[in-house]
């Protein structure tokens, strides 16, 4: 039908352990659906197609051109495909937070699996479990034998599983930087390096923020979003808020910024940043208005939850990368 | 016994698989709907800011996150002990107007309408949204793409993005509607509101106009007689954002209606060794199995289980056409799961003239957004109507406002047992000895779980091309003794 037209795109898109927002951050193309389908042929997406497993298995290795993979890896089922995609993919793509750097799942590295599983199946205030029941990798009931796959001790990201070539963030990432790598791939234009960060910017949120800005970051104190009346255009660490900015590529838009929310650092750290909770500990360090090593302390004691806030997005992909058991 | 494998199911928010058991004569002997993933969100929680909860629970699901985000933000405000301003309530509920279009949209038009505008049994490289497009034509097909893009659009602009939402604050929103927005989502209302009309005229054509159609929602295998929940305001007409939570039985009686604060005397959640998805079932009957009918203790929570337990709908054309729902399936309450896509329809059109309501009402471009936290912080429960079914959302908190423990309990999660059971009758009425399992039958096994949309929307453009499916047929052993594919 179409043969005398260049060959379409082979395109996949999977996901690991994550939530169905990066599929979709796809779906948001909306009307270009159609034009993107002119080009592309989607030849594994399990949350629109019903392409199975065994159909991605017995595809040629390098079969497939372009593979989004999201989600991170949290189950022995997301490492077996991560492995299964990467072999049958020409290029694969970390897209989203969670499959570059764990993203929200990854904050259950603050704990075990054994702790998770305790919370869930026993101690839930409206859960009825006095057997002690567990989900089981292999269950016998009455008629067979039923599986499950293995819930791993920790979440990783994509790249601590398989070779990853490039990085595409956000949680979601903007639809607009999705369209643009994708017709960059269709055009045959140059691609970067590989390991590259693409769909975002080479400096930190704080050089795309509408919010006004001095030189003075100088503070007393510490604040959570609640404790003041933001006035919707001055920095928000300029008013003592906690924000990720100076840590964080830029690329989103400052999306939550024009929501009147300060940044989490979904997108991850700006370039030659390799850790982002170290990067904002530093820059928090050069805010604080106090010399003396007490009044510091004092002041680094009004930042609640800080382990949580700075790596919110980045856990697993951190140095600290897990609780230490 | 024989073992059929579907692994993983395709076309659902989230990762699912499907065991069905055979007898040796070919009939059907146990189905099991396993859900192989888990996340811990009750756990993780744990440790955070209370304020920071709303933004981290969006991504329990990236289809849904509004319905998690006034979940939490209503949670946070009860941990406070305070009630948001009537501005930032209504801004609130504005944007989850906007939510549930886009949802509604994409599951109809993407996943139900197909089976039903291009047919259940047609090939299934038609039987998709290109599919259902060559039979309205592009400009409907077009139309559809729209509505969701702009229900999207509304969401960004009031909660700084759709998918990422930052719009609740304990006690209010983080930001306003200025004049000039609020005059375009009121245009923008009177769009959705015609075009759910639209949507309706087009359910009734396609499928009440086919014989054939309302013979299968009525008498295919698809009916399950269980209890039903739903959001309710002081009316009882149903609401998403607010209000108490009324269950009534498989006759259409009032078994309980609950407050937030007193989920837990009514909502039980079991646990099963072959599913990481727990089961709630009502408490107060207790757990009788995988079972239906009056004695049972499951429930669904879906938009026809909704309709069931209220009394009506608040807004007039949504219910004249509640009203011709029932006059049409022959009274309350309606037990046949495919109605859950017309019950979906008249939510759509709910939705879309609340929205219109909300926007023309002079408090929406109020200036007073949130209330001071004055009270210490404990313990909160917010109780909103996900698309999926009623989401339960409970924090408690130490002096300074961080999460110590969270229980969560999940639209779709309500389901879980009343899928397993829906699965397992559709399979039996479809699957017989000497029956030849074609693509069609696979479909229409799949339609009993598409009814639910257990966050199936994510698939709104189900795309052309194949969809193959297959199924093998194990002996004891697990070796495959057949194959049966559908290209």
């Amino acid at each position: 039908m179409a043969k005398e037209e260049k060959p379409k795109l082979k395109l996949a898109v999977y996901w690991g352990a994550a939530c169905g927002g990066c599929c979709v951050s796809v779906l948001d193309v909306h009307e270009k659906l159609l034009d993107i389908i002119r080009v592309a042929d989607l030849v594994f997406w399990p949350i629109a197609l019903d392409t199975k497993y065994k159909d991605v298995e017995a595809m040629p290795d390098g079969n497939i051109d372009l593979t989004l993979y999201n989600g991170a890896v949290r189950s022995s089922e997301n490492e077996h495909l991560a492995k299964l995609l990467r072999q049958k993919s020409k290029i694969l793509v970390a897209y989203g937070s969670c499959s570059h750097m764990g993203g929200i799942p990854g904050l259950a590295n603050f704990s075990t699996r054994e702790e998770l599983f305790k919370r869930i199946y026993d101690t839930t205030e409206s859960t009825e479990n006095p057997d002690n029941i567990r989900p089981q990798t292999e269950y016998k009931v009455a008629e067979g034998v039923l599986k499950l796959p293995e819930f791993y001790n920790d979440v990783r990201t994509l790249d601590q599983v398989v070779d990853v070539d490039y990085y595409l963030p956000g949680c979601p990432p903007q639809t607009e930087r999705l369209v643009e790598v994708l017709m960059a791939i269709v055009t045959g234009a140059e691609l970067p390096p590989k390991g590259s960060v693409v769909g975002a910017l080479d400096k930190s949120l704080c050089d795309e923020c509408p919010r006004e800005k001095s030189d003075n970051k100088l503070v007393k104190r510490f604040y959570r979003p609640f404790e003041i009346e933001d006035d919707g255009k001055t920095c928000f660490l300029e008013q003592g808020v906690i924000c990720l900015g100076p840590a964080t590529r830029g690329g989103c838009g400052a999306r939550c910024i024009e929501g009147n929310a300060p940044c989490r650092g979904c997108y991850g750290p700006p370039p030659d940043v390799p850790d982002p909770g170290a990067k904002m500990m530093s820059a928090i360090a050069t805010m604080i208005d106090e010399n003396e090593p007490e009044a510091i302390e004092k002041v680094i004691d009004t930042i609640d939850d800080p382990a949580g806030t700075f790596y919110r997005f980045s856990l697993p992909g951190s140095i600290l990368r897990r609780k230490i058991t | 016994m024989k073992q059929i494998t579907i692994d993983p199911i395709t076309r659902l928010e989230g990762h699912g698989k499907i065991e069905i058991f055979l007898k040796d004569d070919g009939d059907v002997e146990n189905v099991y709907f396993q859900v192989p993933e888990l996340r811990g969100f009750e756990k993780f929680l744990e440790g955070r800011c209370v304020e920071e909860a709303s933004q981290i629970v969006t991504k329990i699901c990236g289809v849904c996150p509004g319905c998690h985000h006034m979940a939490s933000g209503k949670a946070a405000d009860a941990v406070y002990g305070v009630e948001p301003p009537p501005t930032a309530k209504k801004i609130r509920e504005l944007f989850y107007m906007a939510h549930f279009i886009h949802s509604h949209i994409a599951h109809f038009y993407a996943l139900a309408a197909p089976d039903f505008v291009v047919g259940p049994t047609a090939p299934a490289g038609e039987r998709n949204v290109l599919g259902l497009i060559a039979k309205v034509g592009v400009e409907t097909g077009t139309e559809v793409l729209k509505q969701r893009r702009i229900a999207q659009e509304i969401q960004a602009l009031l909660a700084g993005h759709q998918t990422h939402n930052v719009l609740v604050i304990p006690g209010g929103v983080r930001k306003g509607v200025t004049e000039e927005q609020r005059a375009d989502i009121e245009e923008k209302s009177k769009g959705f509101i015609e075009f759910s009309e639209f949507s309706l005229k087009l359910f009734e054509d396609v499928v009440l106009g086919n014989k054939e159609y309302v013979d299968i929602i009525l008498n295919g295998p698809y009916s399950l007689k269980i209890h039903s929940m739903g959001l309710v305001d002081e009316n009882n007409k149903v609401n998403f954002y607010d209000g108490k939570v009324r269950v009534v039985d498989t006759e259409g009686k009032e078994l309980c209606k609950y407050t937030e604060n007193e989920y837990r005397e009514y909502i039980a959640e079991r646990v099963e060794p072959w599913s990481y998805l727990k089961f709630p079932y009502l408490k107060k009957i207790g757990w009788k199995g995988f079972v239906d009918g009056q004695d049972s203790g499951v429930y669904h929570a879906t938009p026809l289980s909704r309709l069931n337990a209220a009394d009506g709908m608040a807004t007039p054309l949504a219910q004249k056409e509640y009203e011709k729902m029932y006059e049409t399936l022959g009274g309350k309450p309606v037990h046949a799961t495919l109605a859950m896509h017309w019950a979906r329809l008249v939510e759509l059109l709910y939705c879309a003239e609340r929205s219109l309501e909300l926007v023309t009402d002079p408090d929406i471009t109020g200036k007073e957004l949130r209330v001071p936290l004055n009270n210490k912080p404990d313990e909160g429960i917010g109780i909103v109507e996900a698309q999926r079914g009623t989401l339960t959302h409970h924090y408690w908190t130490d002096e300074k406002g961080i999460i110590t423990k969270a229980n969560i309990i999940v639209g779709t999660t309500n389901n879980n047992a009343a899928i397993c059971m829906s699965l397992k009758k559709a399979a039996q009425g479809l699957i017989k000895k000497g029956v030849e399992v074609s693509d069609g039958i696979l479909n229409m096994i799949e339609m009993a779980f598409r009814a639910y949309d257990p966050c199936f929307s994510c698939a709104t453009h189900r795309l052309p091309g194949d969809m193959p499916l297959v199924i093998n047929f194990r002996d004891k052993d697990g070796k495959v003794i057949r194959t049966v594919k559908r290209d």
